[in-house]
């Protein structure tokens, strides 16, 4: 009996970026490490990894960058580098950083940029970098000098860059690092519309929350390899949600929660609050408002209690082995 | 906010035509190299070389003799038309082979510095045209840097002293636009002496990521080729320093005009072009950009 392996990646020309077997060595040193990177169009894709981990050299190979030891590569249907000239124009990209001429203004740095492209309309040139800068909120600093920006505003700038043409894909690698808090939410719905009008978002990240908010699709990188890949629902599906309680009797929601057929545990130690109990909710075995009947019945004074849903960071320290910086 | 006519899924796209703008890369290459300060400090360092020159001349009471100092400076008082031709004398060994090294030792590896060499063959530039359009810039530095030479020169040389129908050094003496002329072709045969040295540059920057080295590199070629063109063992192979004609336009300050050594300096010129843009381009097209 021959077993039908069911089709698991979506037929190629539904794909944004697809590659195979992609390795890239530097002498001895394996940075990429055979990686089969699937992308579908029209998803934001978050490319999570802790540093050094390979996001970067991966991009620059999709970029054309720097040439795969082996492996293939397609964006937007067609192979890369082979077809470079004809992907790029369609492609915008944020590399590694911003970079940009510090004697120049933010305006002349885009309009600099944009003469490198030879699809780009010298016509519309202007109103295209005034519309990119006003996407992005620099308006008011187009005509300052890049050696007079912050590292947000030059963060900025280098999405203006990505955006000066319609673009089916964006590749922003790191997109909100040096931005504040309020830089990051504006990066973030940035992303979301343009994913509304149809781009295709890859974002590379090592900040969880940052991917957890904005992307549909995820693949975590460690140590060169994937270590795993899919819509962020089916990430998660492989955590299990739990339960919190906080309460100042916490041996006897303990008790009552063992009872109850749970295993609950203290909060962590790091936790700042040293009154909580945390319990894996398994299946559907127990109903919340049953759980808080029980604990309320067992004398247990309840301050607060809540269902976390599974976190995509334990389950991404435990596939890398390494802690994220969640915290922004 | 972006236009709402953004194809949803709309796939593939249509390719926007090539636009007619392939050359706005040059332009905009040219605009930021000549808009730069540094160049134009360089450029003003090379228009002071004459002023320097012939402020000197005027300002010593004492004549030179014939043959004393640089070439052609003991005819500057008689003719400010001199002026000129005694400073590129001066500034062909030294002086413009470095302003030369600092302009093409910039151009791959100054982007590369900054970071800029990646967005722009992500835009795509096409790592070909980016070279050309690169090694355009330097050639055209070269010829600016020795016109302004020859214009400072005219300028102050008319000002400071006499100005009349030159003697050359045939002994014909020549008009004095006629003499503007010959002092053009020696702005173009000048320039055309540095064009191997931009495409050495050129190739040099390709190697590295660190602007300041490319360009000490290029100097250092530049000193090492002149002292190479000195060491008398070594004749077999001055005809071959890219060099080595560098000072040999006084073949066209004689009458009748002698165009032999330009045409020879041409020609070398030319061979250092095609062996070190065949250099640059197969190190080129194939690096990985990792700055």
């Amino acid at each position: 009996m021959t077993s039908v392996t069911p089709e698991l990646t979506p037929p190629a020309q539904s794909l944004a970026i697809e590659s195979r077997s992609l390795t890239k060595r530097f002498g001895r040193q394996t940075a990429v490490n055979g990686i089969d990177l699937t992308v579908p169009r029209g998803s934001v894709f978050g490319f999570l990894g802790p540093n050094g981990s390979g996001k970067t050299t991966t991009i620059r190979m999709l970029l054309a960058l720097s040439q795969a030891t082996s492996g293939t590569i397609t964006v937007l249907g067609q192979s890369m580098p082979a077809g470079l000239h004809e992907v790029l124009p369609r492609v915008g990209a944020l590399v590694e950083g911003p970079a940009f001429y510090p004697f120049l203004s933010g305006a002349a740095n885009l309009r600099r940029l944009d003469t490198a492209d030879r699809h780009a309309p010298g016509q519309t040139r202007r109103a295209r970098v005034h519309l990119a800068l006003e996407r992005v909120g620099l308006t008011h600093a187009a005509d300052k000098k890049v050696q007079a920006y912050s590292l947000g505003m030059k963060q900025r700038l280098g999405i203006a860059n990505a955006l000066l043409l319609p673009r089916e894909l964006l590749i922003l690698d790191e997109p909100t690092n040096g931005l504040d808090p309020q830089g990051t939410r504006e990066v973030r719905s940035l992303v979301r519309s343009l994913a509304a009008e149809g781009t295709t978002v890859f974002v590379s990240s090592h900040l969880l929350a940052e991917v957890e908010q904005m992307c549909t699709h995820a693949a975590v990188m460690s140590a060169g390899s994937i270590v795993a890949q899919g819509t962020l629902a089916a990430l998660r599906a492989v955590g299990e949600a739990r339960i919190r309680v906080r309460t100042p009797d916490t041996a006897g929601a303990l008790r009552v929660l063992t009872h109850l057929g749970l295993e609950p545990t203290r909060a962590p130690l790091d936790d700042p609050d040293p009154n909580v109990v945390v319990a894996p909710l398994v299946g559907d075995s127990w109903l919340p408002e049953a759980i808080v009947t029980a604990l309320v019945a067992g004398g247990v004074r309840i301050r607060g209690f809540a269902i976390e849903d599974p976190s995509l960071e334990e389950r991404f320290v435990a596939l890398t082995g390494e802690g994220f910086d969640v915290v922004q | 906010m972006s236009s709402s006519d953004v194809r949803r899924g709309a796939r593939p796209s249509v390719m926007p035509k090539r636009s007619s703008s392939g050359w706005s890369l040059l332009g905009s290459e040219i605009s930021v190299l000549f808009r730069r300060r540094r160049t134009c400090a360089m450029l003003a360092a090379v228009a002071l070389i004459p002023i320097l020159l012939a402020v000197a001349v005027r300002l010593s009471s004492e004549a030179l003799a014939p043959g004393e100092g640089p070439p052609f400076l003991d005819r500057v008082t008689q003719n400010g038309l001199f002026v000129g031709f005694t400073a590129m004398v001066v500034a062909i060994p030294l002086f413009l082979p470095l302003t030369i090294g600092v302009v093409a030792g910039d151009t791959i590896a100054g982007e590369a510095g900054l970071g800029t060499l990646r967005y722009l063959l992500v835009a795509p530039a096409g790592r070909v045209r980016l070279l050309l359009v690169k090694y355009a810039g330097a050639a055209l530095f070269c010829l600016v840097a020795t016109l302004t030479l020859t214009v400072s020169g005219a300028i102050i040389g008319a000002v400071l002293f006499p100005v009349g129908p030159v003697t050359l050094l045939s002994g014909d003496t020549i008009s004095v636009s006629e003499s503007l002329a010959r002092s053009l072709l020696v702005a173009s045969y000048v320039t055309v002496s540095l064009l191997g040295l931009s495409m050495i540059g050129l190739f040099i920057s390709t190697l590295t990521d660190v602007p300041v080295g490319a360009m000490a590199a290029t100097i250092v070629v530049s000193v090492v080729a002149q002292i190479l063109d000195v060491i008398p063992q070594l004749s077999w192979l001055h005809p071959w320093l890219f060099s080595h004609y560098w000072l040999g336009f006084a073949d066209l300050l004689r009458q009748p005009l002698d165009l032999g050594s330009f045409g020879q300096n041409a020609i070398l010129q030319l061979c250092y072009l095609a062996i070190f843009g065949a250099l640059a381009y197969s190190r080129f097209v194939t690096k990985d950009i990792l700055s």
